[in-house]
């Protein structure tokens, strides 16, 4: 990390004059590449059934299903072809080679701020795996988003390439996290609510958003439902080990740090939790007032707790360390969104594994048991025992997120 | 046709208890470690769910988790002057299947034994001379103590998580704890459980009895745990589904919750599940194994070649795994030869139960298959047996492992089986109604082993293990003596009826008694009078290595599985800090 400044300097440097050349038998820049592919998790798209970096998971937007791209060496159907030039114009500008634009679901908006160094050991890495060939429909769009050109005005509107400028007068520590929160590791694509045409808002980044089916949480610095009162340690521990003290990582987030922050450097997770500790928080930052125990659903939920939940998340709701989540004072509990609790209880979700942490707990699904109404009020009640506090559920939420 | 798969360093027979544990320090050790198991993968979070485990019908009654007569089973006969018939449904014992073995429905109690076990024999002869040994008896000391024993037997509770309270820390005894268990290098590893209503009730009358009462230790936990693969578990909520249940909270250690994280992470190691093994592979001297040869669920017959195998199916089938495979030589009853089969030992069950009338309630529906208070004082040689005329004993305990609604119906004797005067007699009795049970000793005799049926055969044309067994005189004197102290034991924790359960005639297969069926492929220190060295390798064929309760050249009064886990980590550091450093006989012959 030591002359991380430098480094993107040196990138910027390089992009503005000559061209960069990714040797593909620099084993130190294949190395660099393939953690710094980890890093930016670009498995979580880019596999599928022939694979990993092969392609053709169903990416679902409020747009449609974009199908990943193979981004294995094969040359017909894979970035056999690209150079690295193209493949940095891809990270940079959203722009694959012949000028054909790709849709923000490959988050290009994020990956522009990528120094060309990394570009190229990412690209020296990509072209190292076997080739794997599989054919994947790019064009699932329905019209007139299947005119990729459309993208243009997109981009004339939202979209402003450049590179991570680090931020003088900040540590390197915190520029390093700047560069993997908002550039390589797109933490904003999930995190940071989206306008009606698929745009970050910047105003309100990581104030957390419903999102196919779950609530991205609330990762700013707000106290009541962000990670304000989380420690850089407690960050820290949970992208290594999916596991705090008092929550595990589930969902879409538990992929993420199986396939992704697991298998980062302490140095650049401590860098991800300064930088983010450091934003300002967003979204309401103080909890109303509980909703009363003596209300009917309260009631109804407090006793649907005890038959069903309160044996692992135990009673006062607090759950067991590291195992099974407390409820009381967790910020996911508390989320203004209450699609992920939802869709846990009626589902079930299975925590994921580390080398650090090998036990994957997992929670049963509920759905089978409990109406509509009843996790409503379930969840009503634990957003609002043990001091929490939280606007109460509704049954058609719940209804929304039955399996169809 | 046999199809030969690429060869590996190791190959497991059975992925249980045992043979996680040693598939993961082999693993750790860098060899290419194959599991080859003959049930189903089965996980905390996708086989045991909260919302579905606890279900009695389908798991308590119908045996959702145990091995199928269908799949294997053996023949029964109490004598060598009778004909042995099979079993078609399991009932004095219950042989596991799948992946966590009989480690995911365990109840948990999870013992060392006594050093005197190891040493059975010699000692009851230094004790009271060779005229107090039984008639028959083929009983012989283990060729290991307890002293070589106690790391590892550290080691598995350590694993496990044990919950317990110490009762001799390294020659000291400590209050409240076991003060006849052998003496321990630490603490275990977490405090006892909480102890439901009769426990308590029975410690204290154990107390005024001049007994020496202690918590049963436990492998349900008393608080979460993180043991030293970094597998977690979390504390029991006390629901009253082990024995015979997965268990969904994490709070039962088991292959799943302890070992499985860990191994399912290792490159090298492989599980094949739904894949009999069908006969160990010798070369052609028939001195050293080349593998194993198994049969998947589509009947394809498979050849895995390897370097190690190790045994680690149950007992019964680990026996039946060296009779087929023509490793050693079968033990025969009428010349007392031969050591395939021999010392088959079964356990003495058997107790009080008391009822108490309406106004007590014991709650037993909030329970845990280990929460419990436990007696030693009529073990192993814990008293004077100069005047009782058998050697040996059992541990007493109150451990209510269970309320449930379909098997636990006690009602006094002389109640009627049916009708109104039944239900009435059920109402009244089940939250006031607790026993005191006995787990007694079974020596190793001569008529008493296993061998291969000369008629019956499996599915796939191999012949079933015949099992010969009764209980001798011996036993049922211990038995009567041990049942006698749980009655005393009953009155005085205050019921007005007790009703005594005591086996009499010949041992039923029938009617449950105890999972802990143990000998048949013994360890000790003659090759002419045991299967496996003390390092549970055996004598014929050294690269074969063997693990669990088949090892035990008797069974003792205390339930099976710390010795079974003690044995295993035992084995697997022999295997690592000896037999990979010079393959062959680690005890020469």
């Amino acid at each position: 990390m030591r002359g991380l400044a430098l480094v993107a300097l040196a990138g910027m440097a390089l992009a503005a004059g000559s061209h960069a050349m990714a040797d593909s038998n620099d084993y130190t820049a294949i190395s660099r590449g393939r953690y710094l592919v980890t890093a930016g998790d670009c498995v979580a798209c880019h596999q599928g059934a022939s694979g990993e970096f092969a392609g053709g998971r169903g990416i679902e937007t409020p747009f449609g299903t974009i199908r990943a791209a193979n981004i294995t060496p094969d040359l017909e159907t894979g970035i056999g072809t690209w150079s690295a030039d193209d493949f940095a114009r891809a990270l940079h500008e959203g722009v694959a080679p012949g000028g054909r634009r790709l849709y923000p679901a490959f988050p290009y908006a994020f990956y522009t701020r990528i120094t060309r160094e990394d570009s190229d050991a990412m690209y020296a890495w990509l072209r190292s795996i076997p080739p794997v060939r599989n054919t994947v429909d790019r064009d699932t769009l329905p019209f007139p988003l299947n005119i990729r050109t459309v993208m243009r005005g997109w981009n004339a509107v939202f979209f402003e390439a450049g590179r991570f400028q680090p931020v003088p007068g900040r540590s390197e520590e915190w520029n390093r996290g700047a560069y993997l929160v908002t550039g390589l590791g797109h933490c904003g694509a999930c995190h940071t609510p989206v306008n009606v045409l698929g745009a970050s808002r910047a105003s309100e980044a990581m104030a957390g958003q419903p999102l196919q089916g779950w609530f991205v949480p609330n990762i700013s610095a707000n106290e009541y439902v962000g990670i304000g009162a989380w420690g850089v340690e407690d960050i820290v521990q949970y992208l290594r080990t999916g596991a705090t003290t008092w929550t595990r990582a589930s969902g879409p987030m538990a992929e993420v740090v199986e396939f992704s922050t697991s298998r980062m450097t302490d140095a650049d997770l401590r860098a991800i939790a300064v930088y983010l500790k450091d934003q300002p928080a967003r979204g309401v930052a103080t909890a109303p007032p509980p909703l009363s125990a003596e209300i009917p659903r309260m009631r109804a939920g407090a006793a649907l707790f005890t038959d069903n939940c309160a044996a692992c998340h135990r009673g006062d709701g607090q759950g067991v360390e590291r195992l099974i989540p407390a409820l009381a004072g967790n910020q996911i509990v508390l989320q203004r969104g209450a699609e992920t609790l939802a869709r846990v209880v009626v589902s079930g979700v299975r925590a994921m594994a580390t080398d650090a942490d090998p036990t994957a707990p997992g929670m049963p699904s509920f759905g089978w048991r409990l109406n509509d109404t009843q996790v409503a009020d379930v969840l009503t009640y634990a957003r609002n025992a043990w001091g929490n506090a939280a606007p109460a559920v509704e049954a058609e939420t719940v209804r929304g997120l039955r399996p169809r | 046709m046999t199809r030969r798969l690429p060869a590996t360093d190791v190959v497991v027979v059975g992925l249980g208890w045992t043979g996680s544990i040693m598939a993961l320090e082999m693993a750790r050790a860098g060899l290419r470690v194959v599991a080859i198991e003959r049930g189903p993968w089965r996980d905390t979070s996708t086989d045991f769910p909260t919302t579905t485990a606890p279900d009695e019908l389908r798991y308590a009654i119908r045996q959702d988790l145990f091995l199928r007569p269908a799949q294997e089973t053996l023949t029964f006969r109490n004598n060598l002057g009778q004909t042995a018939l099979p079993i078609r449904r399991w009932g004095s014992f219950l042989p596991g299947n799948g992946v966590g073995g009989a480690g995911v429905h365990w109840n948990g109690q999870t013992w060392r034994w006594h050093p005197w076990d190891f040493t059975h024999r010699s000692a009851t002869i230094a004790r009271y001379g060779q005229a107090a040994l039984p008639a028959d008896n083929m009983m012989q000391d283990w060729g290991i103590t307890y002293d070589e024993l106690e790391a590892s037997y550290d080691r598995f509770e350590y694993l496990c998580g044990i919950a317990g309270r110490a009762g001799n820390l390294g020659g000291e005894l400590q209050p409240g704890g076991n003060p006849f268990e052998g003496p321990r290098a630490r603490p275990f590893p977490t405090p006892p459980m909480n102890m439901p209503l009769a426990a308590t009730m029975f410690e204290t009358a154990a107390a005024g009895l001049g007994w020496k009462p202690f918590p049963s230790p436990s492998a349900n936990m008393s608080t979460a745990y993180t043991n030293f693969y970094g597998c977690r578990l979390g504390p029991c909520t006390y629901c009253g589904f082990c024995e015979r249940f997965g268990c969904g909270n994490f709070s039962k250690a088991s292959p799943q919750t302890c070992v499985l994280p860990a191994l399912v992470r290792q490159r090298a190691f492989e599980a094949r599940t739904d894949s009999q093994v069908t006969k160990v592979n010798l070369s052609t001297d028939g001195k050293r194994a080349t593998g194993v040869t198994y049969v998947d669920t589509a009947g394809e017959a498979w050849e895995q070649p390897a370097d190690i195998v190790l045994l680690c199916a149950y007992q019964l089938f680990n026996v039946r795994l060296l009779l087929l495979s023509g490793i050693g030589k079968p033990y025969d009853p009428v010349t007392g030869q031969g050591t395939v089969g021999r010392n088959y030992a079964y356990q003495v069950t058997g107790g009080a139960t008391g009822f108490f009338g309406r106004e007590r309630r014991f709650n037993p529906f909030a329970a845990a298959g280990s929460a419990g208070i436990a007696v030693d004082d009529f073990n192993a040689d814990h008293f004077d047996h100069t005047q009782v005329g058998f050697v040996g004993g059992a541990s007493l305990s109150c451990i209510p492992t269970s309320g449930r609604p379909i098997g636990n119906r006690p009602v006094p004797p002389g109640t009627p089986r049916w009708g109104a005067a039944w239900k009435q007699a059920t109402r009244d009795n089940y939250n006031s109604t607790t026993s005191v049970g006995i787990q007694g000793s079974v020596m190793g005799y001569r008529g008493c082993y296993l061998d291969l049926d000369p008629t019956y055969r499996d599915a796939l044309g191999q012949p079933l293990l015949r099992m010969t067994f009764d209980f001798q005189e011996n036993e049922r004197k211990m038995g009567r003596y041990c049942i006698d102290r749980t009655e005393h034991a009953m009155r005085a924790m205050g019921a007005n009826q007790v009703r005594r359960n005591e086996h009499t005639g010949p041992y039923s297969i029938t009617p449950y008694q105890s999972t802990h069926n143990t000998g048949g492929a013994i360890m000790g220190d003659n090759p002419t009078t045991s299967v496996a060295n003390k390092y549970c390798q055996s004598w014929d064929v050294p690269n074969v290595f063997l693990a669990g309760a088949c090892l035990f050249p008797m069974n003792a009064g205390l339930n099976p599985t710390g010795t079974v886990g003690a044995l295993a980590y035992w084995a697997a550091d022999a295997i690592r800090e000896r037999y990979l450093k010079a393959p062959g006989a680690l005890v020469p012959t």
